[in-house]
């Protein structure tokens, strides 16, 4: 091999190089892209989870979003108070600090006591055994403990737990949501920590179909409603439901549940 | 040696040399980005303005720079420099006027860099001694053969979400082999439409 083909590969490939370098300089200088710089600040902010429990398609567009077209600071359920701190002191809002709210079951029938009619061996998830056919528990309104809920979460924070109704982990959650509009049956609801007491069932049957079926739903029998000093409780449709502004957690209407379908939490 | 008509270079490169269906060049976007329709032809799109430019400026490299300076063994570092810039020609573009196209190719864009099918479809213009137009016209042809494969493969997998498929398959990369080596054997049968020389 010559000197000559040495030093011609190499001033061609080198002049290939700069001709290309110099090409792409320009291009990036044609179709530069004018991005709002306060958008990537923003996006920084955010968890970057891309979950979607916002409403909008990730991080980026919510970050967009807060920027260009007003949506408000604290619509990032994830990063809660926090995160919209931050982002309010970016774009100059002012935040309030917002009590947290975590999914909360609205059922305890579960494998125990709710009775369960039949073996389901089809596809695993909630939606997709409605659309085969009527749940597999006695009861229609409560958890078919299939998990849709567990499986949309993005964080892990739920778990299908031994008694066939999902367990919240309130460490891992990050209220997104995502479980509460992922169940077919409207089981899950947002709830916030001081609200304690809540009427665990949600079936609007009347009181001898909902024995037959669980050993502790509402059967819609107002005694709570009576009960109740603080007017509070409300039966409609054989179902009891608590007004959380109301209540002042007394636990009279726990005391006189003969269903045990009120409970007190800790 | 007689020239190559034309019109036989585009069906060739569409149908009978079909890049991803008879040579199996590019197979990562094939698998990649054929999850929806949309991203699908827009990626389609990306290369088939790479392969058309990639095949001019690397006929001209060729003919004009390598060929007069004996330097033809450089012909695969010097194509694939010619492709990446005109890869971060498109990247820019793309960027621009369609964002969201640009996000949802994501990775795939800049891989095209790396897509042997462009390369392949320039290298196989060397190695046939076509002229510049009969280049340009395989370079589009070879794109219009990754299109069709492309969108009839996101069509079949987007359809492939509403019906049943065996549990060992699964919808993912597994099912996409599948479905490949069927549409390859059906595409095997253009073979007797023109006759290869």
């Amino acid at each position: 091999m010559s000197k000559e083909v040495i030093i011609n590969s190499v001033a061609v490939l080198a002049g290939l190089g700069l001709a290309v370098a110099l090409m792409l300089l320009m291009a990036s200088r044609v179709f530069k892209v004018e991005s709002n710089p306060l958008i990537d600040e923003v996006a920084e902010l955010l968890p970057g989870a891309n979950c979607g429990g916002c409403g909008f398609a990730g991080c980026a567009s919510c970050a967009e979003a807060m920027v260009e077209s007003g949506a408000a600071v604290d619509s990032c359920p994830v990063g809660g108070f926090e995160t919209a701190k931050a982002i309010g002191t970016l774009l100059g809002q002012e935040v309030s600090e917002a009590e947290p709210e975590y999914p909360f079951v609205l059922c305890q029938g579960g494998n125990e006591r709710c009775v369960t009619l039949y073996d389901y061996e089809g596809v695993q998830g909630c939606k997709a055994a409605l659309m085969l056919c009527d749940s597999r528990k006695g009861c229609t309104y409560g958890c078919m403990g299939l998990g849709t809920c567990v499986r949309a979460c993005p964080f892990g924070a739920l778990s299908m737990g031994e008694k066939g109704f999902p367990v919240v982990n309130k460490n891992l959650c990050t209220s997104c949501g995502n479980c509460i509009s992922a169940c077919p049956n409207g089981v899950l609801t947002f709830a916030k920590e001081s609200e304690k007491v809540h009427v665990l069932c949600r079936s609007h049957d009347k009181g001898k179909q909902v024995k037959l079926a669980c050993e502790v739903g509402c059967i819609g029998c107002k005694k709570c409603e009576k009960e109740c000093p603080e007017g509070a409780i409300k039966v409609t449709n054989f179902l009891a439901e608590i007004d959380q502004e109301k209540c002042t957690q007394c636990g009279k209407c726990v005391q006189v549940c003969p269903q045990a379908a009120i409970v007190k939490v800790d | 040696m007689v020239e190559k008509a034309l019109s036989t270079i585009l069906l060739e490169g569409v149908f009978v040399k079909n890049f991803l269906l008879i040579q199996f060049l590019g197979l990562c976007s094939f698998v990649g980005v054929t999850k929806d329709v949309k991203s699908a032809s827009g990626m389609s799109g990306a290369v088939v303005f790479v392969m058309a430019m990639a095949a001019s400026v690397s006929y001209a490299l060729y003919n004009f720079v390598l060929v007069p300076l004996k330097l033809e063994f450089l012909k695969t570092i010097a194509f694939i420099v010619v492709i990446a810039a005109l890869v971060q020609l498109v990247e820019f573009i793309v960027r621009k006027h369609v964002p969201a196209l640009y996000r949802s190719l994501g990775i795939y864009l800049p891989l095209i860099t790396t897509n042997c099918a462009v390369l392949g479809a320039v290298l196989i213009n060397v190695n046939n001694d076509y002229n510049f137009s009969q280049s340009v016209v395989f370079g589009i042809a070879a794109g219009i053969g990754y299109t069709i494969a492309m969108i009839l493969m996101a069509a079949i997998r987007e359809k492939s979400n509403i019906v049943n498929v065996p549990k060992a398959v699964g919808r993912g990369v597994t099912y996409a082999f599948f479905v490949a080596t069927v549409m390859a054997m059906a595409f095997v049968s253009f073979f007797g439409v023109i006759p290869l020389e």
